[in-house]
């Protein structure tokens, strides 16, 4: 809702409304509309046909396959962690949640970093893995670790403050009218907190599909067998395939509009529950 | 997607021990322990620890044995290295202009927002998300396509003697782009509960609206702000995947220290990497603990005056 | 002096005022009373320039002061939370309304903190000047909130709900050192309340208003005697609305004949429960007690008249008097009433 205000001068309104609208142009929308121009420079037969193929393919397929494994571990984690911080008393609780934020404040390319020096042909386990012919750095089970570091937090980061300030009275209530705990976090935990679970799932799999520094670090950028697809995009871009880079990019974009989107309409459609479930 | 939540800090500590193993088999008369009332606190608890220390701990501890295994004149001959340290000049001073620039932008933005109905605006606010969105990678090849001598912003600015792809310029460009949304984000749910009182009896009292703001209402949500700052300071200082497109990586000019580490590991130069990571995690720690404190400070200034 | 003319306001459909016309003189402490919604605060907000009137003018002291914006009227405004400067200690929120002035009227540092001070003194407050709001209590905020806004010397103080955000005792002490605060200092002040007791209390003139409308100006004995309209009658103090009859210029209601100067047909009546006496039932009942229950020195008769109205009567009780038992047949005779028209 907008404030009440006492009348800004008209003058400000306007400047400060028009430059807000050209910050968000020129620095978001335009890198948007420079991705789809570039994508049909060539038109829209090439664009096409830069998706096909054998490695675009793979890219596409692997960047599938990482998420499909790295969401839902991550929000099973997300659901534990916001369970256990929000529903009890412990010690050390702010050091938790500060330990979970912890992969948003390290740069990607150390995310991939540690596990090439714990599971690398130098690491730790690399002279164990090599002998039980295990391969963790340059391929896929590399790839997903490092993007579930990357996406740990975003599940457990929505749900925490809004599980925090539901408290627990509607859990206890469940529970003195006979339903077990499962029960309680199906039918009274979850319908509430359902939406903004729903945004970090959003988010998790953006960042999940769209993560670069870190996977690039493990990966050995393998063509067909451990390129994701914004690996993709760097290899063609190197290549000077502007063509086929900005067509992988334009498909990685329109996942990023659609995770905004849904987030929008989530919060349009909903926004009566939304405010009621955040009690404000 | 960017305050930490917060945790009644008045808390009486409880042990956790054999919080779960209830009903406890003995009596513990004298015990500190308060029966929980819900359950699942061993599983729930369990599944948190144990995939926190896997997935986090256990690597991150592996870089810091890994870093304190280093002799000392390793690391006297890596952090003299001045090709490391131009690039982390270049990390952190673009990261530091990118997010100055972005604490005027952002509060511009969430201001407006705000304050200011007008048509579009909700497309608006919802694109403000987008480089949390955007993979990095897609943004980096967008920005440098854009600002290049020859693309639409570029060709703009190249008459005007700018140049932006290819230089360091370029770094703190991609630096603002994925910063934005932490300032805005984390100053427009405080500037949504500031009291419009507060403007009121500021202009009953004589000020004019320039006075209010600065007297008022900017330090009303200067804790917010400054939190917004260090967040996108700390995303920026890491940043990787939309810098190189654009900053054109040239050694000891426009090459940022996360690039570094990755071309060391290249080389296979496994120590290298490790200094520079451990250098750049310490920054990160310390940031992580500012921003705890900044938002302590937001907290208690938002804090119930009614 | 401020004069309001035909003020006008309206929210959408909703009219918030509806011409408004009032003059509060010099040196007066004037109540705003009614109910939720029926304006006060509004009136409050046009009188500070918080809020622009759609239609009517604003004098102040003789000048036109419609179009002045609220930064330019001196004129004091303690809001109903307060509205503190939270990142501001105590002395500093006090010398915000003289830090901002124009260079060339800004009294100097020296000057400023010496004005402070004394301000604080008056408000009882001079040892916490280094403190921040959120340290303090509620009554000791309101008082922060007052001096800083006496700090600018106003021509006129305006107090939204002042007392409404404090506990019972609390409120009481602050009210009456609040009159006396404005008694010692000549001010001029204008304060809203839902709360009849604080304005009859409190005030010099009390301002009943309802659905944007004033319904009666007055001093406090003025109004509770001669309420002006039924809603004043029911809005200040207590009264039984009892259905009436009129013709001829002459009420009737349970066999009594009031004179009346309503016109004739259906009417309202309304007698406060103090205003009856108790006699003799042997001259003839005319009601039946239902309940009787001691309130100290009164005793309060809940009753109902022969023409099956049920009204309430307090009358005094004597130590040791009997209760009388329910059931019992009374006789009652109102000693005032007031008959106003039955649609009004």
């Amino acid at each position: 809702m907008s404030k009440r205000s006492l009348r800004d001068h008209s003058a400000t309104r306007l400047s400060l409304v028009a430059l807000t609208v050209v910050i968000v142009l020129l620095f978001l929308l335009l890198p948007l509309a420079q991705v789809l121009q570039q994508a049909f420079a060539k038109g829209p037969a090439v664009f096409w046909h830069s998706l096909q193929g054998e490695d675009p393919l793979a890219a596409i397929r692997l960047t599938l396959l990482v998420a499909a494994i790295s969401v839902p571990l991550n929000l099973v984690f997300g659901l534990a962690a916001s369970w256990a911080i929000t529903k009890f008393d412990f010690p050390g609780k702010s050091l938790l949640v500060s330990l979970i934020d912890l992969p948003f404040s390290v740069s990607p390319v150390i995310s991939g970093l540690i596990y090439v020096l714990l599971f690398g042909a130098h690491g730790f386990l690399g002279p164990w893995l090599i002998e039980h012919n295990l391969k963790i750095i340059f391929a896929v089970p590399g790839i997903v670790l490092a993007t579930v570091f990357v996406t740990f937090p975003f599940v457990a980061r929505e749900l925490i403050p809004l599980m925090e300030e539901q408290g627990r009275e509607e859990e206890e209530a469940a529970l003195v009218l006979g339903a077990s705990g499962w029960r309680t976090f199906w039918s009274v935990t979850l319908p509430n907190v359902k939406w903004a679970l729903l945004y970090g799932v959003l988010l998790c799999n953006a960042r999940a599909m769209g993560e670069f520094g870190a996977v690039s670090v493990v990966s050995g950028h393998v063509r067909g067998l451990t390129n994701t697809m914004p690996l993709h995009v760097e290899i063609l871009y190197n290549e000077y395939d502007f063509v086929g880079a900005f067509a992988v990019a334009s498909v990685l974009a329109l996942l990023a509009l659609v995770t905004l989107g849904i987030k929008s309409a989530v919060e349009w459609w909903h926004r009566d529950e939304l405010a009621a479930t955040r009690r404000h | 997607m960017t305050a930490s939540p917060s945790l009644h800090p008045g808390q009486a500590p409880q042990t956790v021990q054999g919080a779960g193993h209830s009903p406890a088999p003995v009596p513990r008369r004298r015990s500190l322990l308060r029966r929980q009332v819900i359950p699942g606190f061993t599983l729930s608890m369990g599944i948190t620890l144990g995939w926190l220390s896997l997935i986090v701990l256990i690597p991150l501890a592996g870089l810091v044995i890994r870093a304190s295994g280093l002799p000392l004149d390793r690391w006297i001959t890596v952090l003299t290295d001045t090709r490391l340290l131009a690039a982390l000049r270049l990390s952190f001073g673009g990261a530091l202009i990118a997010a100055l620039i972005n604490g005027v932008l952002g509060l511009i933005v969430a201001w407006v927002l705000v304050r200011y109905p007008f048509p579009g605006r909700k497309l608006i606010d919802s694109m403000i998300d987008l480089p949390f969105a955007l993979p990095t990678a897609v943004a980096g090849i967008a920005l440098s396509a854009l600002y290049a001598p020859n693309g639409w912003l570029g060709s703009l600015l190249a008459p005007l003697g700018i140049k932006v792809a290819f230089t360091p310029l370029g770094a703190v460009v991609a630096m603002v782009f994925i910063g934005l949304p932490f300032v805005v984000r984390t100053v427009q749910p405080v500037l949504e509960d500031i009291d419009v009182e507060l403007e009121e009896a500021a202009a009953c009292l004589g000020a004019s609206r320039r006075q209010t703001f600065w007297m008022v209402q900017l330090p009303t949500i200067a804790p917010a702000l400054a939190t917004g700052i260090s967040l996108a300071f700390a995303r920026a200082v890491g940043e990787y995947g939309s810098v190189i497109f654009i900053a054109g990586n040239l050694p000891r000019v426009s090459e940022i220290a996360p690039l570094l580490i990755v071309t060391r590991l290249e080389q296979y130069d496994y120590v290298g990497a490790t200094a520079i990571a451990t250098i750049m995690l310490a920054a990160s720690f310390i940031l992580l603990l500012i921003v705890n404190v900044l938002q302590k400070w937001n907290r208690d200034r938002q804090g119930g005056l009614r | 002096m401020i004069d309001l003319q035909q003020i006008h306001k309206t929210f959408g459909a909703f009219t918030a005022l509806d011409h408004v016309s009032l003059s509060i003189p010099r040196g007066r402490m004037v109540a705003l009373l009614g109910p939720s919604g029926s304006g006060k605060t509004t009136l409050l907000r046009i009188i500070a320039g918080l809020e622009h009137a759609d239609g009517g003018i604003i004098r102040l002291d003789g000048q036109d002061a419609t179009d002045l914006s609220a930064r330019d009227r001196r004129i004091g405004f303690v809001f109903q939370h307060y509205a503190l400067f939270r990142h501001m200690t105590v002395a500093d929120n006090v010398a915000f309304g003289l830090k901002v002035r124009p260079r060339d009227s800004r009294p100097s540092k020296d000057e400023i903190r010496e004005r402070v001070s004394t301000l604080l003194k008056l408000v009882h407050l001079d040892g916490l000047a280094g403190r921040y709001p959120t340290q303090l209590s509620g009554g000791q905020r309101q008082r922060v909130a007052l001096a800083r806004a006496l700090a600018v010397e106003p021509r006129l103080l305006l107090l939204d709900e002042p007392f409404g955000a404090l506990d019972a005792q609390v409120r009481k002490d602050l009210r009456r050192w609040m009159r006396r605060l404005h008694d010692d200092m000549g001010l001029t002040s204008v304060f809203v309340t839902h709360d009849q007791e604080e304005a009859l209390e409190l005030a010099d003139d009390v301002v009943v208003m309802s659905h944007g409308r004033i319904e009666q100006i007055g001093t406090p004995a003025d109004i509770y005697d001669n309420p002006a309209t039924p809603f004043v009658y029911q809005f200040l103090g207590n009264a039984t609305r009892l259905a009436a009859t009129v013709q001829g210029g002459t009420a009737h209601l349970n066999g009594w004949q009031i004179p009346a100067t309503a016109p004739d047909g259906a009417a309202v009546a309304f007698i406060r429960p103090h205003d009856w006496t108790l006699e003799d039932a042997a001259a003839g009942a005319n009601a039946t007690l239902r309940h009787a229950s001691v309130l100290g020195s009164s005793l309060r008769l809940d009753v109902t008249l022969e023409d099956g109205q049920d009204i309430e009567v307090d009358i005094r009780r004597d130590a040791g008097q009997a209760v009388p038992a329910a059931g019992s047949a009374l006789r009652l005779t109102p000693n005032r009433v007031a008959v106003f028209p039955a649609t009004a």
